[in-house]
């Protein structure tokens, strides 16, 4: 479990960086909080020729409010977003979302644009920045383009990036008012990877009836896509609990094509997404109306 | 605690505790030595095939490396391993010896095994070279499936062999035919069990350092049985045993596959030492650690319970498969302990039993904490569960009624166990221990109130209450040393080694209660070959019965030996001394005394002589060998609660009483049962070892193979009952292995209990189990009946 030979730059500013990325894009990997580039390059699955070392560019950790948008900066670690003000604020689901990646020590390291760049299907955070409608900001020598999630998540660890570029940050809406969320996953043991996970938010309009309702799952097939014969099913309905089940058992049979694998059958997977979908509606509708947080 | 004494009996802190919680023990790679070369072993990717040709050389080319070596190499060195357990003395038994070898030769036969060693500066380097060794192979069809191996026409493991048996064996009591058809009530099933692997904190490890100019092979092993090591490396190695210095530092649990003699790495490693002359480390690492280090588990049971209508067992008939692995060098004893161990606490006039070992090509299986106990308990308990039902009997009440009564120890079984003595409980009492568990778990109470409450709130609570005997602290024997040093310290030596079970309080306990001494004055020394270099290891939950027991003979002659100088300097008699507070003194006169440190110092005079028939110093060494093994038991209850959406379980309490004789020290064995349990419950519903058709492993690492979090273990609530062992003068029975044994036993019980109310017809007859599998046992599979769960 040592990894083969490679070469290292750390460089000590974006310019520089993408500069790297531009000369040895092909055969480089960026290298953020490593919590899943370095296991991969030990069990030698990974053989990067060169590694380009981000974890000096501080300018790339923040997180900030423009304009009734989020943003957060790719090197922004896993805890800092845990433990914002600001996302706890203006994201609720992000909040939610966060305690459920991985353990403390590996959530202290790990990057918020890693785990975007890396999609990963089993992951939370490309299915929590779908459902908010995320924008992810690509920057190279050539420039910068802002990347819409579902453009971006293109397959399972595919992404619409291409060698030279560097992921710099992520931009989503702040939750709306009278907008309801829930994340929920079920995983084997605290902080693995989930078996399912659900991201929802449900925004009520007027006469109280379901505006935009968004569903993502984790797990559920090669990338984070929106559950969207579900959504139109709440659309325009007024939220109770059967019209959760109805919608979660739509979107376990007609939105998702989840995986078999040594953890969880297909099977198993659609019959977690009924359940946790149902219970993620159900959150969602109470905290769109104010009943709870 | 009934008979606690100053020190025996105390829930004394550990005093290795300081040093392994703040990081400052000694482990194996934390010795480091100049010069020092590093190896990393090629292993195979195929599960089965025949060896064409290794090519080397490119690897032979690439930066730092020293040397690449393959089986041709090794010349006459090269032989399969010695068989550590040849089969017991029991009639009609058909037994195939094949043990691992140092390097595949001719043929590969499990995923992993180790074809060449790459030698170089770093393991980094050896690590890139090794990349680079080709193996030219024809894939050879993989024996995987236990009943497809046994079938005509089944490729073979080991191809001089007629079949994949490895062995057949049967043995019994009474004569299970001769009630078979008369009894009220017969139930038959077939029961899984399947394999994990130990996954120790530490992984496996070796230094050894052949010097030259001293002709001297020095060797860290992270092996819990350094003196066969020691004995078997001179040998192989061609030298005196004296020219060979074995070491087992701390080492970060052992669990039982680190007794296995000898891995192809303590095989290899120090000859390559030897070789150049120069030393050479090898680490496992974790992923290695999934093919290089031995397994255990699986097994199928065909079993028959012969019962009477009102409960009481007449005679049980099981048939059983076990999975040997590639190699046997462990001879029967892991299904023979199943074999044993089914028996349990109860009373079962007719007992046959018969299995076949099976050659697999997968990683070889010797003891693995449990050892074999863990399936011939889940048998049985499953049994007695299943005709509970039928019977409509409580499960706690069908277990009272079918107890060994205290007045039938010791208690003859008339098969023969893995110390090749016939299985004799020494002693017992088996109802105390559960009458304790059913107050610790509020039985009553859960059954009347908090289970239908929950129920009604729409929580599916479920309780289980099994028990389980463990055959414990076998022979040969063990050796210490004990003697008082002139700065009134104490130093015990004894030859087993040390992998956390606390023996350098637990040894000092024992001596510190003869000898009069602070348990913190005594210096324990485990697993040192120079310090101690007789006995054999840590095993089969026998450190502290076979080990502690010779501490003991060995802290009794010091004690006559300073008994006796004190006696001249204090003008008293022996018998009027006390041993107390580190000194000796005469009873009754406070001013009549010398201090141990003192006594230690006259035994050991710069003038005058040592008289004839005497010897210097305060020291002694002793030896205890048991006949045969004690028998331990207890009782495991367990309250959890099943979401019945998502088949996620929590635990709610667990609780275990255990009686393990006389407990020198209480907060030791909650220790062992703390960290058993934690263990039987990654076997029961976290770890599986996920293998393919062809024998790859799908799951080799932490992330897929599941060990249990602190957050997936609850604090166990630990009782003792004490019953002691007449077989030793310490009275005390092994404790090691009684938190795992029952495990998959008790979450059967408790998960069909919760699930009853959505699975009434639910048996459960197989572990591991998962959510997953839960599922698919509650809603049927894809093929029987898809969409049931949306019913
Ligand atoms: C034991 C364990 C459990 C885990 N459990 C979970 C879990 O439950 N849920 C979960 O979501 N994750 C989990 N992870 C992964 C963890 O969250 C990682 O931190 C995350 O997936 C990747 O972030 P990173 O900063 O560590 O990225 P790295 O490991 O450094 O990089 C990952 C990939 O992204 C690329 N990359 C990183 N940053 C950029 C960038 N700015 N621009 C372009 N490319 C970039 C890298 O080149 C690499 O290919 C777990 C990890 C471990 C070790």
């Amino acid at each position: 479990m040592k990894p083969a030979p490679f070469k290292y730059f750390r460089p000590e500013s974006l310019d520089e960086a993408l500069a790297l990325l531009a000369k040895h894009g092909d055969e480089a990997k960026v290298l953020a909080g490593g919590q899943s580039l370095i296991p991969a390059m030990n069990f030698r699955l990974a053989q990067p020729a060169i590694l380009i070392d981000i974890n000096r560019l501080s300018a790339l950790s923040f997180i900030e409010e423009k304009r009734g948008q989020m943003h957060i900066g790719a090197l922004t670690r896993h805890s800092m977003v845990e433990r914002h003000p600001l996302v706890a604020q203006k994201a609720p689901l992000l909040a939610e979302t966060m305690p459920n990646i991985a353990h403390v020590q590996i959530r202290n390291r790990g990057t918020f644009g890693g785990s975007i760049a890396h999609a990963d299907p089993a992951a939370e955070l490309p299915a929590a920045m779908t459902v908010r409608g995320a924008r992810i900001c690509l920057r190279s020598t050539r420039g910068e383009r802002w990347v819409d999630a579902p453009q971006f998540f293109v397959g399972l660890l595919t992404t619409a990036m291409e060698p030279d570029e560097l992921l710099t940050e992520v931009a989503f809406d702040e939750l709306p008012k009278k907008t309801g969320w829930c994340f929920v996953e079920v995983a084997r043991r605290h902080g693995d990877y989930a078996l399912l996970g659900v991201a929802a938010t449900v925004r009520l309009g007027m006469m109280g009836k379901v505006k935009d309702a968004r569903i993502c799952f984790v797990s559920a097939g090669e990338t984070p896509a929106l559950a969207t014969n579900a959504q139109d099913a709440l659309n325009g309905q007024a939220p109770s609990a059967e019209l959760a089940k109805a919608a979660a058992q739509i979107a376990a049979a007609q939105d998702i094509d989840p995986p078999s694998d040594i953890h969880a059958s297909a099977r198993f997977r659609r019959h977690l997404a009924t359940k946790l979908t149902e219970r993620a509606l159900n959150t969602a509708f109470a905290r769109a109306r104010g009943e709870t947080r | 605690m009934s008979r606690a004494g100053r020190a025996f009996g105390q829930r004394a802190r550990r005093n290795e505790d300081y040093d392994l919680l703040t990081g400052r023990a000694q482990f194996i790679d934390d010795i480091t030595l100049p010069d020092t070369l590093h190896v990393a072993f090629v292993r195979s990717d195929l599960a089965h095939a025949r060896i064409n040709s290794i090519d080397t050389t490119e690897a032979r080319k690439m930066p730092g490396v020293v040397a690449v070596y393959t089986a041709a190499d090794l010349g006459d060195y090269w032989a399969p391993g010695p068989l550590l357990v040849p089969p017991p003395p029991v009639k009609r038994l058909e037994f195939f010896e094949r043990t691992q070898v140092p390097l595949a030769k001719d043929k590969v036969v499990y995923a992993g095994e180790p074809y060449a060693a790459v030698v170089a500066t770093s393991r980094y380097l050896a690590e890139d070279a090794a990349a680079l060794v080709y193996l030219d192979a024809d894939p050879l069809d993989a024996v995987i499936d236990l009943e497809a191996a046994l079938a005509a026409g089944s490729p073979r493991v080991h191809e001089d062999l007629a079949s994949n048996v490895a062995a057949k064996v049967t043995q019994f009591k009474g004569d299970y035919g001769s009630i078979e058809q008369s009894a009220d009530l017969r139930i038959t099933q077939r029961f899984v069990y399947d394999r994990g692997t130990a996954a120790a904190i530490e992984n496996r490890g070796i230094l050894a350092h052949f010097d030259p100019k001293a002709q001297k092979l020095l060797v860290w092993d992270t092996t819990q049985a350094p003196i066969p090591i020691r004995g078997g490396l001179a040998r192989m190695l061609g030298l005196a045993v004296s020219q060979v210095h074995v070491i087992a530092p701390n080492i970060g649990g052992g669990f039982g596959p680190k007794i296995m003699m000898f891995y192809p790495e303590e095989v290899v490693v120090p000859w390559i030492s030897k070789q150049l002359g120069r030393p050479v480390k090898w680490i496992e690492d974790r992923h290695e650690n999934f093919y290089a280090t031995t397994q255990e588990r699986g097994q199928i049971h065909d079993a028959e319970l012969a019962i009477s209508k009102d409960g009481r067992i007449v005679g049980v008939k099981d048939v059983f498969l076990h999975d040997n692995g590639a190699h046997n060098p462990y001879g029967l004893t892991v299904p023979i302990n199943s074999q044993c161990t089914l028996i349990g606490p109860y009373d079962i006039p007719h007992y046959h039993s018969e299995f076949t070992a099976v050659f697999t090509n997968r990683v070889t299986v010797t003891p693995y904490r449990g050892a074999g106990r863990q399936h011939g308990v889940f048998v049985m308990e499953r049994l007695l569960d299943i005709a509970a039902k039928k019977l409509k009997i409580d499960p706690v009440e069908i277990r009272r009624r079918n107890y060994i009564p205290p007045e039938d120890f010791p208690k003859a079984q008339e098969v023969i166990y893995q110390d090749f003595a016939e299985l004799v409980y020494d002693s017992g009492n088996y109802l105390p221990a559960l009458e304790k568990a059913l107050v610790h778990i509020d039985y009553e109470r859960f059954r009347k109130e908090q289970q239908p409450q929950a129920l009604a709130e729409g929580r599916h609570l479920g309780i289980g209450v099994v028990s389980y005997i463990e055959g414990t602290g076998i022979g040969p024997y063990e050796g210490a040393r004990v003697c008082i040093e002139p700065g009134g310290k104490i130093s015990i030596a004894t030859g087993i080694g040390t992998q956390g079970q606390g023996h350098y309080t637990a040894f000092a306990q024992v001596v510190a209660e003869i000898l009069g001494a602070d348990i913190k004055d005594i210096h324990v020394v485990t697993g040192d070959t120079r310090e101690f270099h007789w006995g054999s290891g840590t095993f089969a939950s026998r450190g502290a019965v076979v080990a502690g027991n010779a501490c003991h003979a060995a802290a009794l002659k010091v004690r006559e030996k300073a008994a006796t100088l004190a006696a001249t300097l204090l003008e008293s008699s022996p018998d009027q001394l006390e041993f107390c507070d580190g000194v000796v003194r005469v009873a009754g006169s406070a001013d009549k005394k010398i201090s141990l440190g003192d006594l230690a110092a006259q035994a050991n005079p710069l003038r005058g002589a040592v008289k004839p028939g005497t010897e210097p110093g305060l020291e002694a060494t002793a030896y205890f060998g048991p006949d045969r093994g004690a028998t331990a038991s207890g009782v495991h209850a367990i309250v959890l609660e099943v979401d019945v959406e998502t088949m996620m379980v929590a635990i709610k309490r667990y609780v275990v009483v255990h009686d393990c004789g006389r407990v020198i020290n209480p907060l030791i064995v909650e220790g062992q049962i703390q960290g058993g349990v934690a263990q039987g419950i990654g076997n029961a519903f976290y770890e599986q070892l996920h293998v393919d058709e062809n024998g790859q492993l799908l799951n080799a690492s932490l992330m897929d193979f599941l060990l249990p979090t602190a957050c997936d273990v609850p604090t166990v609530i630990s009782d003792h009952v004490e019953t002691p062992s007449p077989l030793t003068p310490l009275g005390v029975k092994g404790a090691g292995e009684a938190g795992t044994i029952p495990v998959g036993a008790l979450y059967a019980q408790a998960l069909e209990d919760a699930l009853r109310p959505i699975a009434p017809d639910l048996t459960i007859c197989e572990i591991p189990l998962s959510p997953n599998r839960l599922f698919e046992l509650v809603y049927g599979d894809e093929k029987t009946s898809p969409g049931r769960e949306n019913a």
